[in-house]
């Protein structure tokens, strides 16, 4: 097995198994947590809303802001790493299709192993800063997904040529 | 060392990981249309007209009746969202089992580790999105803990169970990488340059990478706009009620509306084409297997290319064609259920001939 299709293939299993285990973490401890807290910043909004106090409402849409904001990012995360886990799996089978030489392939296997790390990653980081690093980190990140898996593409399409 | 070689008999468990893994998709699938056409529009009212009793009942200063409205739009929400949650870990558990069957020459296990193996991911695969699917209706009944039920209880454990055979199978490819470094694996299956297989894998790389480069833009050009705007319109309708000015409210749950079918379409066209492709070029690597003629597995391939690109594509158009649109994308959907049911039935009558032919050569066992 060449080192660009290990690198694809036990590093996809790995990520794919760092996917499920945040995923299983996830779901024990804080989905539903969110989940509540979400209905019940709701609730206390509109109800303050009834009562004419558009402070409270105010406040309690606040936090249903930040926990809405956590919670879409949770599951992106878990979502992508999964699915990019199942990429570069399949990608690693299929990589002796790729008509490019083995140090070009490492070099696009790296960047997209790389990449498919980072990305979530700095989705999961932007829950816990709003600064500009995490959305840094999601963009480059994605950014080398997307140009390793067009580098792909194009090495895929010559090798299809009879 | 010999090299050995990958075959497909019966109940081996590589079999069992293709059959039972596009079982998997086929279901997943099925469940994501039947829920598309007879829960998720009806679901989305409901969810919407809670909201809007909610406004109301906050603008007529009954604090209770918003209480009721919102545990209403929690209930519908869980309801959606275990459904969701069933049809998209059925497809992704489908699509895992597929990857292990393709890996299954480097997993350096006995044949009848691997097999059970096999049973175990299947197991688990099945008992997650069947305890996700029954969230909703078994609630917190005789549950120990204050906020998870019994369902949520075995979902979680469906998805250990998923985990440790995953793991089982990762220690196994550890093991042939320890063990077997330059030992050569005959796999047919990799060798195949087939029509139908070189259709399938470039239509399927460039689907998952139209979904990318659609996520991207979205990400770049909506999401934090949007994301604004979801809170925004709540508080402009919270503080409507408060002021009493019905039309308001009315006017910020309208806009509210569209803007979670915006969100909606965004991401369902996102993720439909990415794992669409990421299926196109899993099927790929099983055509081989695939015991139908070259011109109907050709014809099969691009019918699900057909349906995996027309669906995304209308489930966009949706917002400015409407229903028309959402029905080629569901009739999109269901080439594509077609077009894998065709291929499964071709995979359950192959009969050997390629491991017939690998066999002498490979002496490997199955």
């Amino acid at each position: 097995m060449s080192a660009s299709r290990r690198l694809l293939i036990v590093g996809g299993i790995a990520l794919a198994l760092l996917g499920m285990t945040y995923g299983v973490w996830y779901a024990v401890f804080a989905e539903h947590q969110e989940l509540d807290g979400i209905g019940r910043s709701l609730t206390t909004s509109f109800s303050a809303a009834a009562r004419i106090d558009s402070t409270a409402a105010s406040v309690a849409l606040e936090e249903y802001k930040d926990l809405k904001y956590a919670y879409d990012r949770h599951v992106d995360v878990h979502g992508h790493w999964i699915g990019l886990a199942m990429i570069l799996i399949v990608l690693g089978i299929g990589l002796d299709r790729v008509s490019f030489g083995e140090q070009p392939k490492l070099i696009l296997a790296a960047a997209l192993l790389v990449g498919s790390f980072l990305f979530p990653l700095g989705v999961l980081l932007q829950t816990l800063s709003r600064g500009p690093m995490p959305r840094v980190l999601a963009v480059a990140g994605s950014g080398l997904v997307i140009a390793s898996l067009a580098g792909m593409t194009v090495g895929f399409v010559r090798g299809q040529k009879p | 060392m010999r090299g050995r070689a990958e075959t497909f008999v019966p109940l081996s468990a590589r079999r069992l990981l293709v059959l039972g893994g596009i079982g998997l998709i086929l279901v997943g699938m099925l469940v994501g249309d039947i829920f598309a056409v007879f829960v998720l529009h009806q679901n989305a009212a409901k969810v919407g007209a809670s909201l809007s009793a909610a406004a109301h009942a906050a603008v007529a200063g009954d604090r209770n009746a918003v209480a009721v409205s919102f545990q209403s739009v929690g209930s519908f929400l869980e309801n959606r969202g275990t459904k969701v949650d069933t049809h998209v870990h059925m497809i992704a558990f489908g699509y895992l089992a597929l990857m292990l069957a393709i890996l299954q020459p480097w997993v350096a296990l006995r044949e009848g580790t691997r097999k059970k193996v096999a049973w175990i991911f299947l197991f688990g695969s099945w008992l997650l999105p069947v305890g996700v699917f029954l969230i909703h209706y078994v609630g917190l009944a005789h549950s120990p803990l204050t906020t998870i039920g019994w369902a949520s209880i075995f979902a979680d454990l469906g998805g250990v169970v998923v985990i440790v055979a995953t793991v089982g199978y990762l220690l196994g490819i550890m093991r042939y990488l320890r063990e077997r470094q330059g030992v050569p694996t005959q796999d047919r299956l990799l060798e195949d340059r087939s029509d139908a297989g070189r259709i399938l894998i470039a239509g399927g790389l460039s689907l998952v990478l139209l979904g990318f480069l659609h996520g991207a833009y979205y990400a770049a050009m909506d999401l934090y706009n949007q994301e604004a705007l979801d809170a925004g319109l709540l508080n402009y309708v919270a503080a409507a009620a408060s002021s009493r000015h019905l039309t308001q409210v009315e006017q910020g749950l309208g806009l509210y509306g569209q803007l979670a079918g915006k969100k909606a379409v965004n991401i369902a066209a996102h993720a439909h084409a990415i794992e669409f492709g990421l299926l196109a070029m899993l099927l790929a690597f099983f055509q081989p297997y695939v015991s139908l003629r070259e011109q109907w597995k050709r014809t099969w391939a691009w019918v699900l290319l057909a349906g995996s690109l027309g669906l995304p594509v209308f489930v966009l158009l949706e917002l400015k064609l409407g229903l028309i649109a959402g029905g080629i994308a569901d009739v999109g959907g269901l080439l594509v259920i077609i077009a894998l049911l065709a291929m499964w039935i071709g995979i359950v009558r192959y009969t050997g001939e390629i491991d017939a032919a690998v066999r002498p050569a490979g002496g490997g066992r199955g």
